[in-house]
């Protein structure tokens, strides 16, 4: 029995096992001109089937490539809470953002390599959808011509013919719709977990508390390497970046430039009504301020303001 | 001689190569049966390029039977050892 399979090959036993398939599908039709009907509103249906899961597929992509922006926005927020803490010369913070940070470029790299498979089950259903078409249409002309050419006698060999052919299409296109259907499935788990992951705050604002389970422990550990080389690379920015900060500090430059960004953003997000009050009518509106009750805030930034303009 | 290969379609392939084909697709049976993945990877390799290089591609509305069908070019030794007996792979 081993023997004899073995002299077969891969080849021709994965044809008999299509071929047996159509046989058995063959066997169970009476009138062969009802095969020719029944086989074409299947091929029909498997036609819908294709092209639905074409769509599933590019789907699960659109929600892979969403979660990969999500992951990059807050891989950049990480850094930058990062580069915040080494500024105030809080290490332990920068640290803690900067294993988060790692942790979401994991994923980020993971769902990298999930995107790419899935664009490319869905260019392969794309293919065998067009293909598949293409056989369906071949087999309705075929399919009209048997029944009009040939007597129920002469017509079994030509339907049989025309029955296996399609069959083992069906049986390739059947099998490629599995294939991205259980690729979907893995992903769409991940994705879930990713999504739970997300949630659960892990990859959150440093700022935010501790995390205390195994998980980021090993996290943690496998990312620490990839820690100690971007603390010391944001070190570096740091100290690259001090002296010039000292030097604006002095003429007020740094202080002067983050409320003028502030406003541009305020006047192109919501319009000019909602602007806060223009430098010119600075003057006439601080007998206003000081009727109201002044925030604790701001008072130091009064003369500062004052030395700037 | 017609060949198909999953996922790709169909080639039409001289009879001449026949043994060529045979020869690695005994290798690619014996990586199987070995339960050897590099070996099977590498065998499927060799049999897809060879179908790919000898063969001509049939037209696309062709209705015609395959004589010998080959695993899709990413299948697993898993797959294909599933698809030779046909458990469930092959849905309909």
């Amino acid at each position: 029995m081993k023997g004899t399979a073995a002299r077969m090959g891969v080849m021709k036993r994965v044809q008999l096992v299509f071929k047996a398939k159509a046989n058995k599908a063959l066997d169970k039709m009476e009138d062969p001109r009802e095969t020719l009907d029944y086989s074409y509103q299947r091929q029909l249906e498997l036609l819908t089937k294709v092209r639905r899961g074409v769509a599933d597929v590019a789907t699960s992509r659109k929600r892979v490539e969403l979660q990969m922006n999500q992951l990059q926005q807050q891989a950049n927020k990480l850094e930058d809470q990062a580069r915040k803490a080494l500024g105030m010369g809080r290490e332990d913070l920068a640290r803690a953002a900067l294993e988060r940070k790692a942790s979401a470029q994991a994923q980020l790299n993971d769902l990298q390599v999930q995107y790419a498979q899935l664009q490319a089950e869905e260019e392969k259903l794309t293919v065998a959808s067009q293909r598949l078409q293409a056989k369906v249409d071949a087999f309705r002309t075929r399919k009209e011509t048997i029944k009009a050419t040939y007597t129920a006698a002469e017509a079994q060999t030509r339907i049989n013919e025309a029955f296996t052919g399609i069959s083992e299409e069906m049986g390739d296109v059947g099998m490629a719709i599995q294939r991205a259907e259980d690729k979907t499935a893995q992903m769409q788990a991940r994705a879930g977990a990713i999504d739970e992951l997300m949630a659960s705050g892990a990859l959150d604002d440093a700022v935010g508390g501790q995390r205390d389970d195994i998980q980021s422990e090993l996290d943690m550990m496998s990312a620490s390497s990839d820690v100690e080389r971007e603390l010391s690379r944001l070190k570096g920015e740091i100290t690259a970046g001090a002296p010039k900060q000292l030097e604006g500090g002095a003429n007020g430059n740094s202080q002067a430039a983050p409320p003028t960004s502030q406003s541009q953003g305020q006047g192109q997000g919501q319009g000019v009504q909602y602007a806060p009050p223009p430098p010119e009518q600075g003057q006439g509106a601080q007998p206003t301020q000081q009727a109201q009750p002044v925030p604790a805030s701001d008072l130091p930034a009064e003369p500062q303001d004052r030395e700037g303009s | 001689m017609i060949v198909r290969i999953l996922g790709e379609g169909q080639f039409d392939i001289d009879d001449a190569a026949t043994s060529e084909l045979n020869r690695l697709d005994t290798e690619l049976e014996a990586a199987v049966n070995r339960n050897d993945e590099a070996a099977f990877t590498a065998a499927l390799q060799g049999l897809l390029d060879q179908v790919r290089a000898l063969g001509s591609q049939l037209p696309v509305d062709t209705l015609e039977e395959s004589d010998l069908i080959l695993p899709p070019q990413d299948a697993s030794m898993d797959e294909v050892r599933r698809m030779l007996t046909d458990e469930g792979l092959i849905p309909g």
